[in-house]
């Protein structure tokens, strides 16, 4: 992570409740993340644990009522998104922060052409002649990878296949050049070569365009393979946070290990797929202390009554575990005196 | 991957527009087609004859009167020696008779079409446009409230305009200025209290009062409880008696229907992912409102439209009947049949020919609106 430079995102301890009718779930609880300038973070977490949320939070989509956004700042090249007006958050939807959406073919309007909403997506934010608009357009549906685009413009949704479709979500997303794509779990409903196509293509446009990528998804297999940052969430909370590399080789984090540990791997083969016990707590009733403790295999009982605040292991390697925290010292001094 | 998308990509199938597609269904239902026909048959007679029957020297003079050539039954052929030069009528015959006055029914009915057209149009034009914008609002923004400060100082507001309009002006100068002020010190004290916890009654007057979606579907419960032709007789009543008038009347007193129906597929749209999409694109709300969700949910209204068309064919020739439409020497429909009932035994085609052609007209529309409902609502396409 660039530490010279403000980071392009920064959510600072977001908390996002939605209000019931008896209670209050609190789908975020207190987040924070970075998003720098060209970087792809990963959000990875179990369903309900807030992933997309605090996604929408950042485009100010949070349905209100009954979601609130309690506390906290997003800041956007500085600028604080929660204090925006809805106009000037207008201007900055789809022009500077998109988003790709997880079931590409609910997302497209049915009764348009997707060359009809690839021009809106331009047109809100650009004063362009009809002309200029359609080659840009085609332009844009080459860039993803569509054959023929001419054609295509005049094709509707449903003539398409869903990994298409997804390439038309995210030329869409791509119409006004964007600093940020926000991808809520875009492959979560394609098949897995799609999946792979989808991926190679957004990593390409981000080399090419330079922008920054924040992926949300449950699937650590596309997490290692895209992912510069990945923060591990759980139950409204960051659990971990690193880069690829520390989270795949050295988890600090219980829940981190669980996930890992449940993948299926060349070393597991014929044996039974590792889970961890429960699931995840109801956002209305969540347990005191740490939220995972009745889960965990290494919960002491300091777990059950204090929100552990996060341990730094140093080169931005963050997680939320004091317990695994001390092992790892203890060892370590105990190295120490071996030595 | 893009040889292999290439053959995925083309399908072999023709490629049917929507249009294309729905014609296809519609064709199939006969009697629809038999409106559809109908309905162009009358859309064209009446257009031609609001041009055959109008300027200084009309083809078929709707207003001459030729009292020597009264009551002729149809077909009759005029006696020339009793006519002035140009009276005679244009066909040689008498095409439907004539009335007590000796005027061409058949020129009476071209004129009448015309009314009956535009009135069924423009009427159902206005329900249809205050339908769909308040269904629109009612099913998009309808759990947003009005809070009570609002509530308030729109009464206030309000007051004072009906005053000012009764000729109190000062007691009216006053609430007014009450208005304003109030505007002014709410805007102040949430500016005060944005950062401390407001006091009680502050916080009383922020508390929601009622939703919009309450307010409208309220609106349309109550205007549906009128009986709608006793309304619009008591307003035409009231009002001088135009053509315009009546459009007017008919289209503000029937939007109701519309309303439901695009409230309930907006609350049903407004949660759909391209809606979220829309959003996320940042387009603005009336957009998303109008352009997105709008196509989405015009089918049932489509549908609704075209028999309101009949509806409001037959609340104009039932208002002109009653002698509160059109005013004459202006022939409509309605108001032929109306003249014709005191010679219903001497001069039966008064009554029968325009009573007949409402009843194709009207039943045409309805053909044409339920040929159109089958083919546009997909559940009801495997019967």
């Amino acid at each position: 992570m660039n530490h010279d430079k403000d980071p392009l995102l920064s959510v600072r301890n977001l908390k996002v409740y939605f209000h019931g009718r008896d209670d209050t779930a609190r789908a975020v609880d207190g987040v924070s993340y970075d998003v720098g300038k060209g970087e792809t973070v990963c959000l990875v977490g179990e369903s309900g644990c807030g992933k997309t949320v605090s996604a929408l939070a950042i485009l100010g989509l949070v349905p209100d009522p009954p979601g609130e956004i309690v506390s906290g700042d997003i800041l956007f090249k500085g600028r604080n998104i929660l204090r925006l007006k809805e106009v000037e958050l207008q201007h900055i939807r789809g022009n500077q922060i998109a988003m790709v959406f997880q079931e590409p073919l609910t997302s497209l309007n049915p009764v348009f052409t997707i060359g009809n909403q690839i021009e809106e997506a331009i047109q809100v934010h650009e004063d362009l002649e009809s002309k200029e608009l359609r080659d840009r357009c085609i332009r844009l549906l080459k860039d993803v990878g569509i054959a023929s685009p001419e054609q295509r413009l005049k094709d509707y949704p449903h003539q398409l296949s869903g990994g298409q479709r997804q390439r038309v979500m995210i030329a869409m997303a791509l119409a006004c050049n964007p600093d940020l794509i926000i991808a809520d779990e875009p492959t979560t409903a394609l098949d897995v070569t799609v999946q792979a196509q989808i991926l190679n293509l957004l990593r390409t446009i981000q080399q090419k365009a330079g922008m920054s990528i924040l992926y949300i998804t449950h699937d650590l297999g596309v997490v290692a393979n895209i992912a510069d940052q990945v923060y591990v969430m759980y139950s409204g909370l960051i659990a971990e946070k690193g880069n690829t590399e520390q989270i795949f080789s050295q988890p600090r984090h219980p829940y981190t290990r669980g996930l890992l540990a449940s993948l299926p791997g060349r070393s597991s083969r014929g044996k039974r797929l590792h889970s961890i016990p429960g699931s995840v707590p109801n956002p209305s009733h969540k347990p005191g202390g740490c939220p995972f403790h009745p889960r965990c295999a290494s919960a002491v009982e300091t777990c059950q009554s204090v929100l552990p605040d996060m341990c730094d292991y140093g080169k931005g390697h963050l997680s939320r575990c004091p317990v695994i925290y001390d092992l790892e010292r203890q060892e370590k001094s105990r190295e120490k005196r071996g030595d | 991957m893009t040889s292999a998308e290439n053959i995925l990509e083309r399908p072999e199938t023709p490629r049917r527009t929507r249009l294309q597609e729905l014609w296809l269904l519609f064709k199939e239902n006969r009697l629809a087609i038999l409106g559809l026909v109908i309905f162009v048959l009358f859309f064209s007679t009446a257009v031609v004859g609001v041009i055959l029957t109008s300027g200084e020297d009309p083809v078929f003079d709707p207003a001459l009167i030729r009292l020597q050539e009264k009551l002729l039954p149809p077909l009759a052929r005029p006696n020339l020696e009793t006519l002035a030069h140009g009276e005679a009528p244009r066909l040689g015959v008498y095409l439907f008779g004539t009335d007590d006055l000796g005027r061409d029914v058949f020129s009476r009915m071209l004129q009448g079409a015309w009314v009956s057209l535009t009135v069924g149009f423009v009427a159902v034009g206005i329900s249809v446009l205050v339908g769909i914008f308040m269904g629109g609002i009612a099913g998009y923004f309808g759990q947003s409230h009005i809070k009570n400060d609002q509530v308030i100082i729109t009464v206030i507001m309000f007051a004072g305009v009906v005053l000012l309009g009764l000729g109190k002006e000062m007691a009216g100068v006053v609430l007014l200025l009450v208005g304003h002020a109030s505007i002014v010190l709410l805007l102040v004290s949430k500016r005060i209290f944005r950062k401390r916890t407001p006091p009680k009654w502050l916080k009383m007057l922020h508390r929601n009062a009622i939703s919009l979606d309450t307010i409208i579907m309220r609106l349309v419960d109550i205007m549906l409880c009128f009986p709608s032709f006793f309304l619009i007789l008591t307003v035409v009543a009231l009002l001088p008696a135009s053509m315009y008038n009546i459009m007017i009347v008919i289209g503000l007193t029937s939007w109701m229907g519309t309303t439901r129906f695009v409230r309930a597929e907006f609350l049903s749209l407004r949660e759909q992912d391209f809606v979220a999409a829309a959003k996320a694109l940042g387009i603005g709300n009336f957009r998303i409102i109008f352009r997105h969700m709008m196509p989405n949910a015009i089918a049932p209204v489509l549908v609704s439209a075209t028999i309101g068309i009949a509806t409001a064919i037959l609340t104009e020739a039932g208002l002109s009947f009653l002698g509160f439409g059109v005013p004459p020497p202006h022939a409509t429909w309605g108001n032929i049949l109306s003249d014709g009932k005191r010679f219903i035994f001497d001069a039966p085609w008064l009554t029968w020919i325009p009573g007949t052609a409402i009843l194709i007209v009207v039943l045409c529309f309805n053909l044409f609106g339920e040929g159109l409902k089958d083919a546009m609502n997909p559940k009801l396409r495997e019967k």
